[in-house]
């Protein structure tokens, strides 16, 4: 099963994200808890690239895939045309370092990283491609 | 997409968090906070039976009051939280650093323990 969704950069796209992957992953996934972390991690990763690498403007376009080769396997890929934003090339900072400078920022990668089971960027026609997995248990 | 509705209880400032806090919406938790410190409230209760859905916008909103909440000798404890959404707080070990209760009377003693 494969399913798609072009999302414009606007942080306003981001409830609609997630009401996509909801209603894509509906019999794929069973726990609420466990649907929910995925929607936590993609609409993180989704976030981040609208913010650093496409300043919110809404005229820049991701594509969000979504495949489940087989059962309790599922493939997510986001698409996107601007510059890479690499998140395994980011240290995350410490818990303490985060509430000690009062910064509200430096969580969502650390997320991403607990949630899912492998963060790959690949180059496919001119354009890059993040690919995230996570096997179901 | 989230709407926070604040109420007064015994002096103690009660924010009830309703529908989904994400990086679009995070700055109105924040605002919040900001005013009900800014009224010199001391004792907060933040209720999230009706929140759906946080990111780490808005748990990074919580992180961001710990040192100040320490200098100022104020206390929050968030309540009624759903599986899913403390599962999201428990993901980064944040249950550690928030004081979070099962309910609404759990949270009020924590809150009049944490401020004896």
């Amino acid at each position: 099963m494969n399913y798609q969704h072009k999302i414009g950069c606007s942080l306003e796209n981001l409830k609609g994200i997630r009401d996509f992957i909801r209603k894509s992953l509906r019999g794929h996934v069973t726990s609420d808890v466990v649907l929910n972390e995925i929607i936590l991690a993609l609409d993180e990763m989704c976030s981040n690239l609208m913010i650093h690498a496409h300043h919110c403007n809404p005229d820049h376009f991701l594509e969000l895939s979504i495949d489940v080769p087989k059962k309790g396997q599922l493939i997510f890929e986001i698409s996107d045309d601007g510059e890479m934003f690499d998140i395994n090339q980011f240290s995350e900072p410490t818990l303490d370092n985060l509430v000690h400078e009062k910064r509200k920022g430096g969580l969502g990668i650390r997320l991403v990283k607990s949630i899912m089971d492998d963060v790959q960027y690949i180059t496919r026609n001119g354009k890059f491609v993040c690919r995230l997995s996570k096997q179901l248990k | 997409m989230v709407h926070i509705k604040r109420l007064q209880e015994e002096g103690i400032e009660i924010l009830a968090i309703v529908g989904e806090i994400d990086a679009s919406s995070s700055i109105e938790l924040d605002l919040a906070i900001a005013k009900s410190v800014g009224e010199g409230f001391t004792k907060i209760l933040v209720d999230c039976s009706a929140l759906e859905y946080i990111s780490s916008a808005g748990l990074g909103v919580f992180m961001s009051y710990i040192e100040e909440f320490k200098d100022k000798k104020i206390t929050m404890v968030l309540y009624g939280m759903k599986e899913k959404v403390i599962n999201t707080f428990q993901i980064l070990g944040l249950a550690n650093l928030l004081q979070i209760q099962p309910t609404k009377q759990d949270a009020k003693k924590k809150l009049n323990e944490l401020s004896a």
